[in-house]
């Protein structure tokens, strides 16, 4: 087995496992911290797709911002810590059906769509060095635009955070 | 492609390793006399009050929003930073002007969120 099966089945396993402990555990942090490896699963995917920008983006923005935002909204609950998630079964003949249908048309298309496999691919230019070269030479506009948009952002996050104050 | 990562992938193998072998070696080796007062909430030796479950101040959300937006903008220096020896010789100055323009149109939403006080702590 090459390496890059190894590290396929790696990340693999620890996106499905820790995916399965977020939707069973009944303890949200427990649920918060287990997000984090899931999230760094997908993260290795994308390394492992050559797209290395993304996976950093996946690293700082989802797992340093985004999980520690969600971190913080169970902490500034009240006792949401100690409270069970309701994660029993409800409305079963509904939800069996509608999970039925939905399975047997994804299976089904499994199975009859004909696989064709690729010729490997070329590797990708779009790296996070051609990302770079991109954003300075031809799509400079859209990058400043971009400042733009994060400048929106900004003051919106401004206005909510002090929006009693003046 | 994958070549160049083996780097990044053995360091977090060493991380996991290392990790997993000290915590074992500690609970296999260590020797383990637990007293009540051993088992009590480490508060840097001072008796610990109330329950670790508190509600936290609503301004650290703040905090972590403005945060979110500063690490976007940071993220796209990234890809200008790998890339700027290079363009510098390729384009010339523009490769700078491009992005002092993308940070001084965000540094104008900062001197926005510091005139309102965002960062400020009360």
């Amino acid at each position: 087995m090459d390496l890059y099966l190894i590290l396929f089945y790696f990340f693999a396993i620890i996106t499905l496992v820790s995916a399965f402990f977020v939707v069973t555990t009944r303890n949200v942090i427990y649920a918060a911290f287990n997000l984090m490896l899931t999230l760094f699963g997908v993260a290795g995917f994308y390394v492992l797709l050559g797209a290395d920008f993304i996976a950093i983006v996946q690293l700082i923005v989802y797992v340093g911002g985004i999980l520690i935002l969600l971190i913080f909204g169970v902490m500034l609950t009240n006792k949401i810590t100690d409270t069970d998630i309701k994660s029993g079964f409800l409305n079963r003949v509904p939800g069996l059906l509608i999970v039925g249908t939905f399975a047997g048309i994804l299976i089904g298309t499994l199975l009859k769509s004909t696989w064709r496999i690729a010729a490997p691919l070329p590797p990708p230019v779009a790296g996070l060095v051609g990302i770079g070269n991109l954003l300075m030479t031809e799509y400079t506009l859209i990058f400043e635009i971009l400042g733009a948009v994060l400048l929106i952002a900004l003051i919106g996050a401004a206005s909510i955070a002090r929006k009693q104050s003046n | 492609m994958l070549e160049q990562y083996i780097p990044l992938f053995l360091v977090i193998g060493f991380a996991i390793v290392l990790a997993t072998v000290l915590v074992a070696l500690s609970k296999l080796l260590g020797p383990q006399r637990p007293t009540a007062e051993k088992l009590t909430t480490y508060e840097s030796g001072v008796q610990p009050i109330g329950s670790a479950h508190e509600r936290v101040s609503v301004k650290y959300y703040l905090v972590a929003m403005f945060f979110i937006i500063f690490d976007l903008e940071v993220i796209f220096v990234y890809p200008w930073a790998v890339e700027f020896k290079r363009l510098i010789h390729e384009i010339g100055i523009v490769a700078l002007y491009s992005m002092l323009v993308f940070l001084f149109v965000f540094e104008i939403g900062f001197l926005y969120a510091y005139k309102k006080g965002g960062f400020k702590w009360d």
